[in-house]
């Protein structure tokens, strides 16, 4: 099948590559730009791993053709980090509060919740639980990613983060 | 001179070691997204596999043409069972001691069987070639209920079997019957119901599931024909089962395969066993001289690799008026699909099913399993369980339910009644096992009090006559499990697996200036053992854990062990990782006792050294000791300073839990809250809080989906019903209760540092705990047993059933 030049920005960086029309997104981000961070679960649209952050919004990227993309502004896992390598502060609060386990969600689960915190800052509990709630996690039963999310939002609003209690 | 400085609280606290909430290092990477998962390998000239798979549940192959897809451009190779028997590779065998088709021979017995394997130049090339294999069929009748299997007019599925009497596990009564499995005394047992003054009598059913990591199964083999050596890269749990399985199957020697399972992104189970998928990406490699992935899709992990549970349990229980059990019955019938694949160890056909006595004192008890064929997946495997545990605990903890409703007694007081009692361990179950410790009423007894467990039985009390009085259409359930399970597999003198006996196995290298590798038989698939073998370690011998770095996974630098699955990690590796430790120690102390000029019975340890007993101010680090055992080890000692330790456990471990759920059900739409959930976990001594809570969270989760809503089912054309995430109920955080954890600890009395395991417990719990509620919620109404899964619409049919819906 014919393949087709594709320009995009990711991770501030411009980059092109070729892809059948038919390519997704997830496989190109994963088998042409070598951004192997942004993982598969399902490539049916339901699980999440595949979560990048497309032109502001939060996308699935098996849910795009890589053609779609054209021209866009994408952030992946891999451009979460400060410019001087320091973690972002939900990558932190992941490892803080256990929000993961096999590591294989977490991806997803953080640039979901990367754009969640700047589409509502201080989500209550219930505002987390549906906004993550396309991201499966196999392993961690959610309640400790919830926590890691709301210590993250304490932390960047300067707040300290009080533990609801049991 | 010595430094006194940092106190004893200091030291400690920079140890990290056991009991310590200690973060997590896989994190790191992890968070960054630099984990390194099988799919993310890519090798140079690395071609991509895909499979034809069957659409028929039972078919005779007529005819397999691969040459349009031959012609697809990028396709290099399409493989089929032809290809497969030029080296004796079209069948393999399964761990349960039966063979299992690669490819489809002659026939198919399951949907989405594999039929032929397409191999090119990328996944897309290969998805067309995929496409263009052509396969003529001829329907055969197909079964799909087990009941049916062993009717005298069943058609034949295995034929390959055809005139074989005796199976891997003895007689095989049918052909469509595997084995007959029994243990426990018969007539004692029938006496006791013949004498008892109460019996209930039900068939509860554990349906088929499947674990679904979030990871599907996967491989990247690279045969390299000049060196005659086979690297292969797995979402493995048990790697150097792995390697020694593709050994004796493909008969190449083993010390020329390298099995390597990187990070593995969650596994319950599903990776334990050998697939299709991996004998073809071998013979691929083998047959084309390049790398081959295999990455299956979900839709394929649903259906084909691996199923669990599908037992179907008809439980006795005999007991007296006043409650006291004094026979178990129990009779299984277990549909393992078209080949016995059950990860089990081999003299276990029906795993440890004999843990079904459960908590409680029988004096008599006698259980009889029947293994059947059917047109559905092989596999059988313990999601998030030890061999088929989760299946005896939910048949014993509705049984127990469904007699105190018999019997007009709360379920709490009944299992109080008839608890094994703590002096009474270590105890002998009337099915064989040696309970080694428990403390059971007092779990109990703190779970009932920490959920107020009166209070809650006085509302729900309320409720009723409120919902008779047709004020609400609510009801509410409260949902007790007390389960024992049995890990730590295991014993060699009980368990091996393809004769090799269960023990598990690590080295430790302490470096010159004090730092250390560990080396570990297991492997993590999110259980956390970067971070808490290196406690354990810590708190052995001190050395800080942040100093400890710990690998698993490569069968070229670790040693052997039989893997993680069934909770043995922490019983049987957490074992031989303080035993190892303790070598070093011993050694360590010699070392010090020279230094300091001293007898080594004149040395205490403290922490992170040895000083002299009674002048603390005399001693030696782990640090200073590490670099004298390289640099000036003590005359006629051998330098260096490390250990292996291969560990045999002398018994399993039998963690317990007391677990309550609360909800309440709408009786008009079916829809379930659960309101509360409280787990109380005994697993012996705790290595780190934090991860023992993120695996009970999880564990509990994944009960969660199994009892209210999450199944395989199949239609009677054998088609797999919803093998995709649209269908399969995996919960959202939406659904996803809040979990609330506690803990007592009874520590094991034959494990070197008295740890259990915990990551299956929930699992094994939470299932009846989610049961009872909502049988307990249905129970005022007439209700005896409601089988699982226990959805909004099944629910909503129950309710109708009895009469309730508005
Ligand atoms: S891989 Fe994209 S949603 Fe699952
Ligand atoms: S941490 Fe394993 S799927 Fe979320």
């Amino acid at each position: 099948m014919a393949k087709i030049n594709v320009t995009m920005t990711v991770n501030g960086e411009e980059v092109s590559g070729l892809a059948e029309p038919r390519t997704l997104l997830v496989h190109f981000i994963r088998e042409t730009l070598n951004l192997t961070g942004t993982h598969i679960g399902c490539e049916t649209s339901h699980c999440g791993a595949c979560t990048i952050d497309l032109d502001g919004v939060s996308v699935k990227s098996c849910t795009r053709f890589a053609v779609q993309a054209e021209g866009s502004h994408i952030r992946t896992i891999e451009g979460i980090a400060h410019a001087d390598g320091t973690l972002h502060q939900l990558q932190e609060s992941f490892r803080q509060m256990h929000g993961l386990q096999c590591g294989y969600c977490t991806p997803g689960m953080i640039l979901r919740a990367w754009r969640l915190l700047q589409e509502n800052p201080r989500p209550s509990e219930d505002e987390i639980r549906h906004g993550i709630s396309g991201n499966l996690c196999r392993c961690t039963g959610y309640q400790n990613i919830v926590k890691s999310i709301q210590h993250a939002a304490a932390a960047l609003n300067g707040e300290t983060f009080a533990e609801a209690a049991q | 001179m010595n430094d006194m400085t940092p106190t004893r609280e200091a030291r400690e606290a920079k140890l990290e070691g056991m009991g310590c909430k200690r973060k997590r290092v896989e994190d790191v990477r992890f968070t960054q997204g630099r984990g390194n998962y099988v799919d993310d390998i890519k090798l140079p000239a690395m071609l991509y596999g895909d499979m034809v798979r069957s659409s028929y549940a039972h078919a005779r192959v007529k005819r397999i043409d691969t040459s349009k897809a031959e012609k697809v451009p990028g396709v290099v190779a399409v493989i089929t069972a032809e290809t497969l028997k030029t080296v004796n590779l079209a069948w393999m065998p399964t761990l349960a001691g039966d063979v299992q088709m690669v490819l489809a021979d002659g026939k198919v017995l399951f949907q989405n069987q594999e039929v032929a394997f397409v191999v090119a130049t990328s996944l897309q090339a290969a998805a067309d070639g995929v496409e263009l294999v052509e396969v003529d069929y001829e329907e055969l009748p197909v079964i799909v209920d087990p009941f049916k299997s062993m009717a005298a007019d069943a058609p034949v599925l295995r034929e390959d079997l055809a005139g074989k009497t005796e199976g891997a596990h003895g007689k095989r009564d049918h052909h469509n019957h595997i084995f007959k499995w029994q243990v426990g005394d018969k007539p004692l047992t029938d006496e006791a119901f013949n004498r008892a003054d109460v019996k209930i009598d039900e068939l509860i059913s554990y349906h088929r599931t499947h674990p679904s990591p979030l990871e599907t199964c996967q491989c990247v083999a690279s045969f390299d024909k000049i060196k005659g050596e086979l690297t292969l890269w797995g979402t493995f749990q048990a790697p150097h089962v792995i390697r020694t399985v593709v050994s004796l199957i493909s008969k190449l020697p083993e010390h020329k395969i390298h099995v390597i399972a990187p990070d593995v992104g969650g596994g319950f189970g599903n990776k334990v066993g050998a697939y299709s998928g991996y004998v073809c990406a071998v013979v691929a490699s083998i047959v084309t001289g390049r790398p081959v992935k295999w990455v299956e899709d979900r839709m394929e992990n649903l259906s084909t690799t691996s199923f669990a549970r599908d037992y179907h349990m008809r439980t006795e229980i005999a007991a007296t008026k006043d409650g006291k059990v004094t026979g178990l019955r129990v009779h299984i019938l277990a549909d393992h699909g078209a080949f016995d694949a059950c990860a089990d160890p081999s003299k276990w056909p029906a795993g440890f099913s004999n843990i079904i006595t459960g908590s409680y004192d029988f004096p008599v008890a006698h259980l009889c399993v029947d293994g059947v064929y059917t047109n559905k997946a092989p596999g059988g495997v313990a999601y998030r369980c030890s061999f088929r545990v989760t299946e005896a605990a939910y048949a014993i903890e509705r049984g127990m339910d469904i007699l105190a409703q018999k019997l007009g007694m709360d379920p709490a007081e009944l299992r109080l009644k008839n608890f094994i009692k703590r002096e009474q361990f270590p105890y002998q179950s009337a099915l064989g096992w040696e309970y080694d410790s428990g403390d059971y009423h007092t779990a109990l007894n703190k779970a009932l009090v920490a959920v107020d467990y009166a209070g809650l039985r006085a509302e729900q009390k309320a409720k009723r006559e409120a919902f008779k009085r047709g004020e609400t259409r609510e009801i509410m359930g409260l949902g007790i499990c007390f389960f024992t399970e049995i890990v730590g597999a295991g014993p060699s003198k009980n368990c091996d697996i393809l004769g090799l006996a269960m023990f598990d196995s690590c080295e430790i290298r302490i470096h010159p200036t004090g730092s250390a590798i560990a080396r570990v038989g297991t492997k993590s698939t999110g259980q956390g053992h970067e971070t808490t073998w290196a406690q354990i370690i810590a708190s052995e011998i001190g050395i800080a854990a942040s100093e400890i770095m710990v690998e698993e996974g490569n069968t070229d630098t670790a040693p052997y062990g039989l893997g993680t699955y069934g909770s043995r990690s922490t019983p049987v590796a957490g074992a031989a990782i303080a035993m190892a430790s303790r070598k070093i120690k011993a050694k360590a102390q010699m070392i010090a006792a020279w230094l300091l000029e001293v007898h080594e019975d004149d040395l205490v340890f403290d922490i992170d050294r040895f000083q002299v007993k009674g002048v603390p101010e005399r001693y030696k680090t782990m640090t200073d000791i590490a670099w004298v055992a390289y640099h000036s080890p003590p005359p006629g000692m051998e330098p260096g300073l490390e250990a292996v330790s291969y560990y045999d456990p002398p018994n399993m471990t039998y963690p317990f839990g007391a677990y309550i759920c609360v909800m309440d059900i709408d009786v008009d739409t079916g829809v379930a809250k659960t309101r509360r959930f409280y787990a109380l976990d005994d697993c012996g001594t705790r290595i780190n809080p934090m991860i023992i809570e993120g695996q009970v969270h999880g564990g509990l989760t994944e009960a969660f989906a199994i009892s209210m809503g999450q199944e395989i089912r199949y239609d009677e054309m054998g088609n797999v019903m919803g093998a995709s995430f649209m269908d399969f109920f995996l919960p959202t955080a939406v659904e996803t209760p809040h979990w609330e954890t506690d803990h007592t600890v009874t520590p094991s009395p034959h494990h070197p540092i008295g740890a259990k395991g915990v990551g299956e417990s929930p699992n094994v719990g939470g299932v009846p705990a989610f049961s009872n509620a909502v049988n307990d919620a249905f129970s005022f109404l007439g209700s005896t047993h409601i089988q699982m899964p226990h959805d909004a619409w099944r629910l909503w049919k129950v309710a109708e059933k009895l009469g309730v819906t508005g």
